[in-house]
């Protein structure tokens, strides 16, 4: 497998606070050691990747590894969010994995055709969603090159 | 997770015909049900998506749900191909994995521009091609909601 490098930053993009605590205490009990950031809106994720606003000084802002993305959220959504990531050429190679409540094949369908890299369902229960982070981590993280 | 994953076609594209026998027994060996199949090349993949040539009839070319893709290969290469498939309206929304022996910085940065959905590097033994297998599965088949057609 892959050599294990520097870990990755990982941002996630959901504006319920409840969903971002959860994964958190996920991404604990799964063994993750990465640099986990959190930020509310497609906005904020925009400003985080474009250092602009609070995230001006990029030592506060990383450049990730890996994005999840919500797809619903206040003020810019993760269908928009996604879209400005997959056509700016400087951003569109950091890999997007969607990460919401919907099972809309619409949503599936649409945020592919965008370029998301992958589609998840957030699960109902906490321990779903540590089998979930467990999964997906060894998948990006000791499979994939990113 | 969900009940159709077994019903998911994966295509497998690859020129080497030694690296092709040993996929098929790493999906063997990993338990995957799966009906797995194969191109040559870059122009096949294309054939066999579009339903040109030998692959006319569409029960011979069932649409992929799950795209393994070598990189360098005569005539069409990988990145020609993924090139095609990531422009194509129709057939963007299918996920790409480029599974190649190269680990050229060049090659991962620019296949993700491209618009692919994974990177990974073949792994030299058996054994580890097992393991990426069976990850690699386990992630698309049972964590991922793929697009339905």
């Amino acid at each position: 497998m892959s050599e294990r490098k520097k870990p990755i930053t990982i941002l996630m993009a959901d504006d319920d606070p409840d969903d971002r605590f959860m994964t958190k205490e996920a991404f604990k009990e799964a063994m993750l050691i990465n640099d986990l950031r959190f930020v509310e809106d497609g906005e904020e994720l925009l400003d985080y990747l474009y250092h602009r606003g609070r995230f001006a000084d990029p030592s506060d802002a990383p450049r990730p590894g890996l994005i999840l993305l919500d797809l619903n959220m206040p003020r810019k959504d993760g269908r928009e969010a996604l879209a400005e990531i997959k056509t700016d050429p400087d951003l569109r190679r950091i890999p997007v994995v969607i990460l919401t409540t919907s099972k809309a094949e619409e949503d599936i369908i649409r945020t592919y055709d965008l370029g998301s890299n992958s589609y998840i369902t957030k699960p109902v229960s906490f321990e779903s969603l540590v089998a979930i982070m467990k999964a997906l981590s060894k998948y990006w993280l000791e499979i994939v090159l990113l | 997770m969900h009940g159709t994953k077994e019903s998911i076609t994966i295509l497998l594209v690859d020129d080497d015909s030694d690296d092709r026998f040993m996929a098929k027994d790493a999906f063997k060996e990993a338990r995957l049900l799966n009906d797995l199949r194969f191109v040559e090349n870059g122009e096949e993949l294309i054939d066999y998506l579009h339903h040109r040539g030998k692959y006319a009839d569409v029960k011979n070319s069932p649409r992929p749900g799950l795209i393994l893709l070598d990189l360098n290969m005569p005539g069409k290469d990988g990145r020609e191909a993924l090139t095609e498939i990531k422009a194509d309206p129709d057939l963007r929304r299918i996920p790409v994995v480029i599974l190649t022996t190269s680990k050229a910085e060049e090659d991962v940065v620019r296949t993700y521009e491209l618009g692919s959905n994974s990177y990974i590097t073949k792994p030299v033994s058996f054994e580890g091609l097992v393991a990426i297998i069976k990850t690699m599965a386990n992630y698309w088949l049972e964590i991922v909601q793929l697009p339905t057609n």
